[in-house]
């Protein structure tokens, strides 16, 4: 007769604060699996768990960092990016990452992601896009699709939403790729390369929100956007960026769309300090 | 740091020049800024200083950014400022409170112009006195300097660093445009490491270790980030571990210890600089450069036979108390001269409570108030 086998303890429960679970995002919620692929991937890219920071912003994305047992830094509404900036560029060796959601770095520090990409700061963004701010109850922002219904466009949405990829490619971003939370493997690969590859890399990471996004638009369980990512989804390493639009019912494109190389920040900032030291010998 | 990377002796600088130099002298290795008349000379200035003693020197996309990114730098290990006025001051609020939650060491100067709203920008006020106080949202406790030369614009900033590391608070340094920007001889001194304070750093071992453990005393030991402790600090209401804890109780507990840890060192925190007080009937109350000006007012009133003092407020948050109770009980009344419509006199007639005469000497600002102004409503408070 085969013995019940109890698990005590999960041996990447290391990089989690196990004294907070459980956790505050509701069933079906895509945070949480990306937040798995997260911290497999800082085991699987070898980073010394001591050197990597973890900067959150507001909202159900933004508890991520509470959960992680790394330094982790948990701010104010949309100013991730910068606290982040100020943490590397303060102490360049630590691997930084930004883990948050689209209303946080998208809507109110939309500024920030697009200097912090243009400056190729080294970090890595990861972004769930949940299409609506989930924690204060089902609004609308930028990444809510057209005609989409939230309890501030009750009568469907009427504004455009960002194409994420597009936006942060065209600010300078060296690493873009989008994935869904379907896409496990996939993604946890996909954190490691941006974690161990120097310069701005962002990942867009679409989530179900069954509880508030999903209710609204006829897709109330976790596994109706789960069914769609399924169906829909088509996997295009390389594919444009201009052309990865999500749409109403056409293919939602995941890939790795940008991986090209370019110094960084701190590299840049070498040579200004190098002119510096020369020009206080004169 | 070699010696000769820092400048030492006498200097013909203007008041931000003179921050920025202080602002290197204290250890200060990180900066991020924006463009915002009259504080550009700081950012200028460390622009080209910060390379050269290896430091970051940053301008960020606006002045959230700035204070963010200097937060940031502070929980990497590093001493970091930014420097501003009033629409970008606005701008920091939100995360000066931050900076206050999460008992960040920091130092933020606001070279104040006239407001509201983009006001007069190269022109002088005192406008923002109480905004420094009550900006942010929630109850919390601030501590604020004011320079009244380019002097005080090196010196402060130095002893802003040390309470800022020393309360783990951000400190803010108000500055005015006249200060700012006037020239001034500026003696910079060599410091050495023992006239500069650094963080309480943590003795115990990574999993001992708690953020904010009250039982270390209100100010508790900060680890920075990369050295292992592996911590958690969150804008939420938080018990000793950092973690977010949401009831009243925690909320009490929190607040009380932000607010307590520099109430009750008020003695250590309060720096001013008196002139002829003790025997002095009418006691002009002043600060920055409108203080300069009252010091003129009050001599002439001296030499015309009127028993007149200056009380020249150095630390204006916490504000001193304890001291203007005192005075209240000699003299006769305060006259109280800042560049706008009628801040600071209410903190005057606050502790004054009513025992001596309170007159406020507004003026709007884009100029400084004449020493003639003062010298008169001390004549009137005299008869």
């Amino acid at each position: 007769m085969s013995k019940m086998l109890t698990v005590e303890a999960n041996p990447l429960d290391c990089y989690l604060r196990v004294d907070r679970i459980p956790h505050i995002w509701c069933a079906g919620c895509g945070i949480g699996p990306a937040t798995g692929c997260f911290i497999r991937a800082i085991d699987r890219a070898g980073l010394n768990p001591d050197k990597v920071s973890v900067v959150s912003g507001i909202g159900c994305s933004g508890r991520v960092a509470g959960y992680i047992k790394l330094d982790s830094f948990h701010t104010t509404h949309g100013r991730a990016l910068p606290f982040a900036t100020g943490l590397k560029l303060a102490n360049p060796e630590l691997t930084t990452v930004v883990f948050s959601g689209d209303g946080d770095i998208v809507a109110i520090g939309g500024n920030h992601l697009i200097h912090a990409a243009r400056r190729n700061v080294d970090m890595t963004v990861i972004c769930i896009n949940n299409f609506n701010y989930g924690m204060t109850g089902g609004q609308m922002g930028p990444t809510t699709p057209l005609e989409a219904i939230s309890t501030t466009s009750p009568y469907g949405n009427y504004e455009y939403p960002f194409n994420l990829p597009y936006l942060v490619a065209a600010s300078g971003a060296t690493y873009v790729a989008r994935w869904t939370v379907l896409h496990l493997r996939e993604l946890e690969r996909s954190i490691a390369e941006a974690l161990t590859k120097p310069g701005f890399s962002f990942i867009e990471v679409l989530s179900p929100c069954p509880t508030v996004y999903g209710r609204l638009n006829k897709s109330p369980h976790g596994l109706d956007e789960m069914r769609v990512y399924q169906e829909r989804s088509v996997i295009r390493n390389g594919a444009e960026p201009k052309e990865v639009e999500l749409s109403a019912n056409g293919h939602i494109v995941v890939g790795k769309f940008v991986d090209i190389e370019r110094p960084t920040l701190w590299d840049c900032y070498q040579q200004v300090l190098d002119r510096a030291a020369k020009h206080k010998r004169r | 740091m070699a010696k000769d990377e820092l400048l030492c002796g006498e200097f013909f600088i203007n008041g931000d020049t003179a921050c920025a130099e202080g602002a290197i002298s204290a250890g200060c290795r990180f900066f991020a800024g924006y463009p915002i008349t009259p504080a550009t000379e700081v950012a200028e200035r460390m622009s080209e200083r910060l390379p050269q003693v290896s430091g970051v020197f940053i301008q960020m996309e606006d002045e959230i950014a700035s204070m963010n990114a200097i937060l940031g730098a502070s929980w990497a290990g590093v001493k970091a400022m930014t420097a501003t006025s009033g629409p970008g001051f606005s701008l920091m609020m939100e995360n000066i409170g931050l900076g206050v939650m999460l008992e960040t060491p920091c130092v933020v100067v606001d070279v104040q112009r006239a407001g509201p709203s983009t006001g007069l920008p190269t022109l002088v006020a005192q406008g923002d006195m109480m905004q420094a106080r009550w900006g942010a949202h929630g109850h919390y406790e601030i501590i604020a300097l004011v320079p009244d030369s380019p002097q005080e614009m090196f010196d402060l900033t130095i002893q802003a660093f040390n309470f800022s590391e020393k309360y783990r608070v951000p400190v803010l340094l108000m500055a005015d445009e006249a200060v700012g920007h006037m020239s001034e001889k500026v003696v910079i001194p060599e410091i050495t490491s023992k006239e500069l304070v650094n963080r309480p750093r943590p003795k115990v071992a990574p999993d001992k270790y708690m953020p904010y453990d009250s039982k270390k005393g209100l100010v508790t030991p900060m680890a920075v980030a990369g050295e292992g402790y592996r911590f958690h600090v969150t804008g939420l209401t938080h018990d000793d571990r950092g973690y977010p804890a949401m009831s009243a109780e925690a909320q009490d507990k929190l607040i009380r210890r932000l607010v307590d840890k520099v109430r009750l060192n008020i003695k250590d925190i309060t720096r001013y600089e008196e002139l002829k007080v003790n025997d002095a009937e009418v006691i002009v109350v002043s600060y920055g450069i409108t203080a300069r000006i009252a010091r003129y007012a009050v001599q002439k009133a001296r030499e015309e036979g009127i028993k007149a003092g200056l009380l020249r407020l150095i630390t204006v948050w916490p504000f001193a108390d304890e001291r203007v109770k005192e005075l209240a009980a000699s003299a006769k009344a305060f006259i109280v001269p800042e560049i706008n419509y009628g801040q600071m006199v209410r903190e005057v007639e606050r502790c004054a409570a009513g025992k001596a005469r309170i007159k406020s000497l507004p003026h709007m600002g884009g100029a400084v108030p004449l020493p003639d102004m003062i010298l008169e409503a001390i004549r009137e408070e005299a008869r």
